[in-house]
C-alpha cells in the first residue's frame, strides 16, 4: 500500500534517540549531583528537618478607660494544639481527639481538612480554652495521642453581662471571607482578630505578633532540644475616651430598657459613655460560638448586636425642633413668629394636631421650644420649606455619617427635595414638610449624629467629630488616618444659640416638658422628643401593642453655656421624651457628681491653651487606692466587672 | 491482504520492562503510604494496574487504522468535552477540570484528550505527501493541538496543558520539520518561557502557577512556602546517598505526596543513586523498545502513533523526574507507570495498547 518512501526519515528517528538519551544524561547528572557528590549536605538538612515550629501568641493590648482602669483584660487559659509532623494518621485518630476534647469528630476531620495547605511543621489550634478535665486528657494520652499538645494562650476577658459590648466589641477567628478583604491581607488563617467595635477598628494597634519556639524533635514527635526563640510581640494598649463610673451609671440608667444612650464632651468630641440595649456577653463569642448561640442573636428581633448609637435610624421627634429653631432664626423668621396654637392647624388642606390637644394658646419661639408646641414648628416649617431646612440640617451633619472611629456607622436620612427625586423618582410634596418640622416623616438620625448636632448648638456653631480614642494615645501608623481632631464651624448667630439654649434649660423648669427629670442645682438645657414609629390610626389598630409604642428622645447637656457634657438618649418604647429626660439626667448628675467629689482639682487654672482636661480633674485622691491600675467597683447590686484568675474558675457571681 | 493479526507479534519485552517499573512503583507507594490515611493506595494501584493491562489489549485488538480514519469525529468530541469542562465542570481548589458523571463517577478529559491528540497528529502527517513540511500545514499541525492547550489552559491546568506540547513538537520534528521552522518554535518557546517568568503581567498564569515557577527559581526566597516542596524534594533525594537510607523525608511527611507527584524522591531516597539510576535505565529501555516499534511500523501513520507516545512519556518522565532533582519547577505532572493514580495509569496502558496496536500489524500490508 505505502511504499518505503512514505516511511518516517529514520535520521530522525535517530535525532529522536539521542535526544532521549541526552535527557536521560541530564536527569542522571541532577541524581549524581545530589546523591553522590552533596550527599553529606542533604544527609545533615535530612536530619535538620526536625524542627518544628511551635508558635507563641503574643497577648493583645488591654483596653483603658480614660483615667487607666482596665476595661478589657486577658486571662491566661490553655489552647488544644494539633502537630502534623509526627506520622500519626490525624484521621484515624480524630475520633479519640474528639471525644477527648468534647469535640465533633466531623469538625475535627474538617479542621484538618481545610489546614491541610499549610506546611506540615505548622500546628493547628483545635480548640481554645480548654477545661481542667481536658488539660489532664492531654497529659494522660502523651503515648497514644503524640500529636497533641496544649499552648499558653492570653484570651480575652471582657466585662461581663454585656457592659460596654457594643463600644469594645469582641474577637474572632478571622474568617475566609475576612482573609479575601485587602486590609486583612496580612492576617494568616487561625489568628485572632477584632471582629466589632473598638477591638476591629483599632485591630492593628491592639493585636500584637506571635513569636514562635523552634523546637528539635525526635522521629516520634516529641521534643529532645530548644534551638531557639522569638519572643512575642504584645499587642499595644488602648486608651479609650470614656469614663467608666459614667459608663457605669449610663449602663444602669438604661437596664432592663431598650435603647441607647451616649455621652460626649462638646468641645472636644470625647465619648464619655456608650449603651446600647439590648446587650450580649461577648465573653460568649471569646470561644468560637456555636451556630445556635449565634443564630439566636441574629435572628432577635430586638436586635442586641446593633450599636443602637450608631446603627439605629429613627425619627427624632421633637428633639428635632432645636434644629428647627437654628434654621429659623438664621433665616430671619423664628424671631418675629408669633403663632396662636388651638391644638391643630390645617395646611395644605390637612389638619396637622398639636400634642397638647387643647392647645398652647398664643406661643412665640421661646415657649415652643420649652413647651414643644407642634403647631409653632409646622408653621415655621412651612414658611422655611424643606430646602432651608435640609440646608442648615446638612450643614449641622444630620443625614451623614458623623465619623466616629467605629466600625459600621449609618448615615440617617435628611430628606430634602432632591434626595426624594433621587431615591423615589418623585417630587417633594410641600405637606411632607410640615412632618418634617417636628422630627417625623422621611428624618431618621442616629443618637450620636443628632448629640453632635446639638452639641454643635450648644458650642455656638463648633462640630467636633465624636471619637472613642484620642490620636494622641494612638501608636504612629494610626495618627495619620485618625480625623477625629477635624473640627468645622457653622457660623450661627450667638444671640440666636444663646436664645435658644435659654430656653432649653426650661424645660427641665415646671413649665417645660420634662420638670420631673429635674435636678435641683444642676443647670441643665435639653429637648424632649417623643416619635411615633407608626401612625396614631395604625397603633389604635393595634390596640397600642408595645412594639409599636413611641420612642421618647432626650438631648442635654450641662451647664448651659460652655457646656462640658452632653448626653442623648434614645428610649424605644418609651412613650414620652420625659422618661427618657429621666435616664439622662441621672448619668448628668453621676458626672456632676464626680466632679464635686474632687473639687480640689476644679480650682487649679487650665494648663496651656485653656483647655481643661477632663480626665486631669477627675484623678483625685481616690484613684491612689487603686492597685496597678485594676479598679474595683463597689456596685452594691451585682458586680458588672470580674476577673477570673484562671480558666476553669468562674467568675463569682 | 492477510488480515491475520497474532499475539505473538505482540510486544511482551516491552510490557515485561512497563510491568517491572509498575512493580516498583507499587513497592514504592507501599512503602510511602504504609503509616499516613492513604495506607492500602498500593492495593488500589495493582488493580488499575491489571485494569490498564486488560484495556490495553482491548485497544490493541482494534485496528488503528480504523480509529484514525474517523479522528475527526474524536477530534471534535474531545475539544467539545473541554468545552463541556469549563461550562459544566466542577470546581475544585480552585480549578475547573472535572465533569460530574452519573453515577457519581468523575470525569477529567484532559487525559484522553491527550490520546486524541496523539492520533489526531498522526492522521494529519500521514496524510501528508511532502518531504518539507510547508509553512501552512506547519501552522494547521501546531492549531491542532494549540486549541484543546488553550481549553485546557484556562482551566486552569498548567501541567496537563504542558504534556500537549511535545506531541505537536514530535509530529512536526518528524513530519519533516525545516530548519527555519526548528528555529520558530525554538524562539515561541524562549518567548514563552521569559514571558512566564520575567512579565508580572502577563495573565496566561494563576499566580500561584507564577509562585510555583518563581519559587522554583530561587527556593530560598520562600523556603515555607511553594519553594518548601522543592526544597524538601532534593533533601529527600540527597539524603539517599548511593545506597539509600531510611527514608525519613518520605516516612516522616516532609515530603509532600510521596505516592504520587514525589515518588520518584521517595523511590530515590529509600534505594539511593544505584535504585534511582536503574529506573531511570528501565524507562530508557522502554523508550528505545518504542522507537524500534516505529521504525518497523508498517505505515507513517503507525510510526507517528508510536512516537507521540514517546513523545508524551519522555516529557512527564523529564518534567517529573527534573521537578524531583530541582531542575524543574512544580507542575504537578506524574510519573507514568510508577505514580499512584488510576487516570495516569489508564492513559498510560492505553498509549501502549496502541503501540502494540501498531506492532501487530507490521507484517500486514
Amino acid at each position: 500500500m505505502f511504499g518505503r518512501d512514505d516511511k518516517v526519515s529514520e535520521i530522525r528517528l535517530t535525532a529522536a534517540q539521542y535526544a532521549i538519551l541526552a535527557i536521560f544524561l541530564v536527569l542522571a547528572y541532577g541524581l549524581w549531583r545530589l546523591q553522590v557528590m552533596q550527599s553529606g549536605y542533604y544527609a545533615s538538612a535530612a536530619e535538620k528537618n526536625r524542627i518544628r515550629n511551635v508558635p507563641i501568641l503574643a497577648p493583645r493590648g488591654k483596653i483603658l478607660d480614660r483615667e487607666g482602669r482596665v476595661i478589657v483584660d486577658n486571662y491566661p487559659s490553655f489552647s488544644a494544639l494539633l502537630l502534623r509532623d509526627s506520622s500519626r494518621d490525624l484521621n484515624a485518630d480524630a475520633d479519640l481527639i474528639a471525644q477527648g476534647l468534647h469535640l465533633d469528630p466531623n469538625e475535627v476531620r474538617t479542621r484538618i481538612r481545610h489546614f491541610s495547605a499549610l506546611p506540615q511543621y505548622q500546628p493547628i489550634f483545635l480548640k481554645e480554652d480548654i477545661t481542667p478535665d481536658e488539660l489532664a486528657f492531654i497529659d494522660s494520652h502523651r503515648n497514644e495521642l503524640p500529636e497533641l499538645d496544649t499552648i499558653m494562650a492570653h484570651r480575652r476577658l471582657y466585662p461581663r453581662n454585656g457592659f460596654m459590648a457594643h463600644l469594645i466589641g469582641y474577637v474572632g477567628e478571622v474568617t475566609e471571607d475576612m482573609l479575601n478583604q485587602p486590609q486583612f491581607e496580612l492576617y494568616s488563617p487561625g489568628d485572632v482578630v477584632g471582629v466589632s467595635g473598638v477591638e476591629r477598628q483599632y485591630n492593628n494597634a491592639l493585636m500584637g505578633k506571635n513569636g514562635a519556639r523552634r523546637a528539635l524533635v525526635n522521629s516520634h514527635g516529641r521534643e529532645v532540644g530548644l534551638l531557639g526563640e522569638t519572643a512575642a510581640i504584645p499587642g499595644k494598649q488602648l486608651k479609650l475616651t470614656i469614663d467608666i463610673d459614667l459608663q457605669i451609671a449610663a449602663e444602669e440608667a438604661l437596664e432592663g430598657k431598650n435603647g441607647a444612650l451616649v455621652a460626649m464632651d462638646p468641645r472636644t468630641g470625647e465619648i464619655l459613655a456608650m449603651v446600647s440595649r439590648p446587650t450580649f456577653d461577648p465573653n460568649d463569642f471569646a470561644v468560637r460560638v456555636s451556630r445556635d448561640e449565634w443564630n439566636k442573636l441574629v435572628t432577635d428581633p430586638d436586635k442586641p448586636l446593633l450599636n443602637k448609637a450608631i446603627q439605629a435610624q429613627l425619627a427624632p421627634g421633637s428633639t428635632f425642633k432645636i434644629i428647627m429653631s437654628v434654621a429659623g432664626w438664621q433665616e430671619q423668621v423664628a424671631q418675629e413668629l408669633h403663632v396662636n396654637c388651638a391644638g391643630s392647624a390645617e395646611f395644605y388642606g390637612r389638619r396637622f394636631g398639636c400634642w397638647v390637644k387643647g392647645g398652647h394658646g398664643p406661643v412665640s419661639l421661646e415657649k415652643a421650644i420649652y413647651q414643644s408646641c407642634d403647631v409653632f414648628f409646622y408653621t415655621l416649617a412651612e414658611k422655611l420649606g424643606i430646602d432651608r431646612i435640609a440646608k442648615y440640617a446638612t450643614a449641622l451633619g444630620l443625614g451623614q455619617k458623623t465619623g466616629i472611629d467605629l466600625p459600621n456607622e449609618v448615615s440617617g436620612v435628611m430628606p430634602s427635595e432632591e434626595w426624594k427625586i433621587k431615591n423615589f423618582k418623585q417630587k417633594w410634596f410641600a405637606g411632607e414638610t410640615i412632618s418634617v418640622g417636628i422630627g417625623q416623616g422621611a428624618v431618621a438620625l442616629t443618637p450620636v449624629q443628632l448629640m453632635r448636632a446639638i452639641a454643635a448648638i450648644s458650642m455656638g456653631g463648633r462640630m467636633v467629630v465624636p471619637h472613642v480614642v484620642n490620636p494622641q494615645e494612638l501608636p504612629g501608623d494610626y495618627v495619620e488616618t485618625s480625623h477625629v481632631t477635624e473640627t468645622q464651624n457653622i457660623p450661627i448667630d450667638p444671640n440666636g444659640w444663646t436664645f435658644i439654649t435659654d430656653a432649653m434649660s426650661r424645660v427641665l423648669l415646671p413649665e417645660g416638658t420634662a420638670p420631673s427629670a429635674h435636678i435641683p442645682g444642676i443647670d441643665i438645657a435639653g429637648k424632649t422628643g417623643s416619635a411615633q414609629i407608626v401612625s396614631l390610626a395604625t397603633r389604635a389598630k393595634f390596640k397600642n401593642s408595645e412594639d409599636l409604642a413611641q420612642n421618647g428622645w432626650f438631648v442635654g447637656f450641662t451647664p448651659r453655656r460652655n457646656p462640658d457634657i452632653i448626653v442623648c438618649v434614645l428610649f424605644q418604647g418609651g412613650e414620652h421624651g420625659r422618661l427618657a429626660a429621666r435616664l439622662a439626667t441621672q448619668v448628668l448628675k453621676a458626672y456632676v457628681d464626680k466632679q464635686h467629689r474632687s473639687p480640689q482639682k476644679l480650682v487649679e487654672k487650665p494648663k496651656g491653651d485653656g483647655k481643661v482636661d477632663i480626665g486631669a480633674l477627675w484623678t483625685g485622691p481616690e484613684s491612689d487606692k487603686l492597685e496597678g491600675g485594676r479598679f474595683a467597683l463597689d456596685l452594691p447590686k451585682r458586680p458588672i466587672l470580674a476577673a477570673a484568675a484562671a480558666p476553669g474558675i468562674a467568675p463569682e457571681q | 491482504m492477510s488480515r491475520y493479526v497474532s499475539y505473538r507479534d505482540f510486544d511482551w519485552g516491552l510490557l515485561i520492562f512497563v510491568l517491572m517499573i509498575c512493580g516498583l512503583g507499587v513497592m514504592e507507594i507501599q512503602s510511602a503510604t504504609v503509616h499516613t490515611k492513604f495506607a492500602g493506595s498500593h492495593i488500589r494501584q495493582v488493580y488499575w494496574i491489571l485494569g490498564g493491562v486488560g484495556a490495553m489489549f482491548v485497544i490493541s485488538a482494534v485496528n488503528y487504522q480504523v480509529l484514525l480514519d474517523r479522528i475527526h469525529w474524536f477530534y471534535i468530541a474531545a475539544v467539545a468535552s473541554l468545552i463541556a469542562v469549563l461550562l459544566f465542570g466542577q470546581r475544585y481548589l480552585g480549578a475547573k477540570r472535572w465533569i460530574k458523571m452519573p453515577g457519581g463517577n468523575h470525569f477529567q478529559p484532559s487525559e484522553w484528550v491527550k490520546l486524541i491528540l496523539i492520533l489526531a497528529v498522526a492522521k494529519f502527517f500521514a496524510d501528508l505527501r511532502h518531504r518539507e513540511l510547508s509553512w501552512s500545514d506547519f501552522a494547521k499541525a501546531g492549531a491542532i493541538v494549540v486549541i484543546p492547550m488553550l481549553l485546557v489552559l484556562k482551566q486552569p491546568d498548567l501541567g496537563t496543558a504542558l504534556t500537549y506540547i511535545p506531541i505537536a513538537i514530535m509530529g512536526v520534528f518528524l513530519g519533516g520539520m525545516q530548519w527555519r521552522q526548528g528555529l520558530l518554535v525554538a524562539v515561541l518557546a524562549a518567548v514563552g518561557v521569559a514571558a512566564v517568568f520575567f512579565v508580572p503581567r502577563v495573565h496566561v498564569l494563576k499566580s500561584y502557577q507564577k509562585q510555583r515557577l518563581t519559587s522554583f527559581i530561587d527556593p530560598e526566597l520562600d523556603p515555607q512556602g511553594s519553594g518548601y516542596q522543592v526544597e524538601q524534594s532534593k533533601i529527600a533525594v540527597g539524603s539517599g546517598g548511593l545506597w539509600g537510607g531510611k527514608g525519613s523525608q518520605t516516612h516522616g511527611a516532609f515530603l509532600p505526596v510521596p505516592q504520587t507527584d514525589f515518588i520518584f524522591a521517595a523511590f530515590a531516597e529509600e534505594h539511593g543513586f544505584v535504585g534511582a539510576l536503574g529506573v531511570l535505565l528501565l524507562y530508557f529501555i522502554v523508550l528505545m523498545r518504542l522507537t524500534q516499534n516505529a521504525q518497523t511500523a508498517p505505515d507513517r501513520a503507525g510510526a507517528f502513533v508510536v512516537m507521540g507516545v514517546v513523545a508524551v512519556l519522555s516529557f512527564h518522565i523529564l518534567v517529573n523526574v527534573g521537578m524531583v532533582v530541582g531542575f524543574m519547577p512544580v507542575t504537578g505532572i506524574p510519573l507514568p507507570l510508577m505514580s499512584y493514580g488510576g487516570s495516569s495509569v489508564l492513559f498510560m496502558f492505553l498509549a501502549l495498547g496502541m503501540v502494540m496496536n501498531v506492532r501487530m500489524r507490521r507484517f500486514v500490508n
